[in-house]
């Protein structure tokens, strides 16, 4: 995570957490609601009934024009020229040495043009970088003060916001979205999120998010819809194995080290970071980043070390209770040799080695 | 929140006397900051502690805070059930949430320490 500089920004729905009783933490320059009821009750309601988290501290980047598509390419790992208009690809900023200057979603919105949403932190970083290697014919615009975002998550999310809208949400599918309008409000609304559930991400003008806010609450009461903070997130996305920039992906690691090879499409020609990336998949990754689970007593947090005997072989980048699994887990980079599922090495908890196993990722997964 | 005729640390430990030894948690303060309490550390029995020294931890679902004892003395007895159940220390902060049990060295140093009306003051003044 970048530091934050200045003082914290707020989100139009800043007034209404403090209303509902969250506390409130610095987050990516932002000060954002960490919980409200509570970590372990918001994560549940996400896998059981439904969750509403305000994210609008995300990035939004535009690049239109006729070489858009040229530029997306020449900047992101992953192939945008599969994407038609209506679908959502995940994909990395890739620097030069293939680490991530950001992960991030690619929206085709037109014909010739793409948004991007970034992380928080990021925003001004990654607009610098892609203004530096912009490319003739394309436009950047940062439209992150344009919208608010709203993630409404969980297996009822469907039901919820169908309530709210006349957009026949059963037809749109996983990473596709539509622009349409909720409470009669124009708004870009897309299957996709950062907690291994359904849901729908909310792209709305700032100026009326708050109505939406409400009103999502409000048609969600009846089914057990809770707001929900970046708490709640994080469990959630770390139990689906999802990264976190800042923590399990960043500008050291490449994006093979971070197990998203699926993002690496070094067929599809020239773009930051390929000739980096083809060169270390010839070689093989020296390290790479799995998902562990404790065998011992204890929660692995970010930066303790892994050990095999004595010998140092990594380092944990996430780590926490699984609400959903009933156990400790976590994410860390691991000398590649000790990367295996079923290896077993210790994590230095307060100066004691505690037995941990590598597995099978993500830990859990939704019934479909 | 804050009990009668229990002794405070700034760190938000509470201590109870009960003739020479002294029943040892952390407030209702600490665990509401904390959030959910998952995880919990304690001490082996038998161990000397002196007063302020870290005798264990605890872990809500974000976060890891020592805990501090708020006398010098002997661990006689540990709140075993908490390492299976240490939601109690949100639940009953002062009552089923217990840590530990201390032999109580030097009756002394209670002074050292807050009455609740000091810690309620000291709450307030922490807010602000």
């Amino acid at each position: 995570m970048s530091a934050a500089t200045g003082p914290l920004k707020r989100t139009p729905l800043f007034e209404i957490h403090c209303q509902l009783g969250a506390r409130m933490v610095a987050f990516g320059g932002w000060e954002m609601p960490v919980q409200y009821a509570g970590i372990l009750e918001e994560h549940r309601a996400v896998r059981e009934q439904a969750g509403l988290f305000d994210v609008s501290h995300m990035g939004e980047i535009e690049i239109m024009g006729p070489a858009a598509l040229e530029a997306v390419q020449h900047l992101t790992s992953n192939d945008a020229s599969r994407l038609s208009v209506g679908e959502v690809q995940y994909s990395a900023l890739t620097t030069s040495e293939g680490t991530f200057v950001d992960d991030i979603t690619v929206y085709k919105c037109t014909s010739d043009g793409y948004c991007l949403t970034v992380n928080a932190a990021n925003i001004e970083k990654d607009l610098a970088w892609i203004r530096e290697h912009m490319v003739s014919g394309a436009e950047v615009r940062n439209t992150s003060d344009e919208m608010a975002l709203l993630a409404l998550q969980g297996p009822r999310a469907q039901e919820i916001l169908e309530k709210l809208t006349s957009v026949e949400l059963g037809r749109l599918k996983y990473f596709r979205f539509v622009e349409g309008q909720v409470i009669g409000i124009d708004c870009r609304i897309s299957r996709t999120g950062y907690t291994g559930e359904d849901g729908f991400e909310i792209y709305i003008p700032p100026q009326h998010v708050t109505t939406l806010w409400n009103a999502l609450l409000e048609a969600g009461a009846p089914v057990g819809l809770q707001p929900c903070g970046l708490g709640a997130r994080d469990t959630l996305r770390l139990e689906a194995k999802m990264a976190l920039y800042g923590q399990d992906i960043d500008d050291r690691h490449t994006v093979l080290e971070a197990d998203l090879g699926w993002i690496v499409k070094l067929e599809k020609g020239e773009f930051i970071g390929r000739e980096a990336l083809t060169r270390q998949k010839a070689v093989g990754i020296s390290r790479k980043l799995v998902g562990f689970e404790m065998l011992g007593r204890g929660i692995a947090r970010s930066h303790y070390p892994l050990v095999k005997g004595s010998q140092p072989i990594g380092e944990v980048t996430s780590g926490g209770p699984a609400p959903s699994l009933g156990k400790n887990i976590g994410l860390g980079y691991v000398t590649v040799q000790y990367a295996a599922v079923g290896t077993e090495f210790d994590i230095v908890i307060r100066d004691s080695p505690i037995a941990a196993r590598v597995v099978r990722t993500p830990f859990y997964k939704r019934a479909r | 929140m804050v009990p009668e005729g229990l002794h405070y640390t700034k760190a938000h430990e509470w201590v109870k006397v009960e003739g020479d030894r002294g029943r040892i948690g952390i407030t209702h303060f600490a665990q509401s900051q904390l959030g959910d309490i998952v995880f919990a550390e304690m001490p082996q029995v038998g161990r000397v502690l002196r007063q302020m020294e870290a005798f264990g931890v605890v872990e809500s679902v974000k976060a890891v805070s020592d805990l501090y004892c708020p006398l010098t003395g002997e661990v006689l007895e540990v709140n075993s059930s908490l390492e299976s159940n240490p939601e109690q220390i949100n639940v009953d902060p002062y009552g089923r949430g217990w840590m530990i049990v201390a032999r109580i060295a030097d009756p002394d140093e209670l002074g050292n320490l807050m009455t609740a009306e000091e810690y309620k003051a000291y709450l307030a003044a922490e807010e602000h």
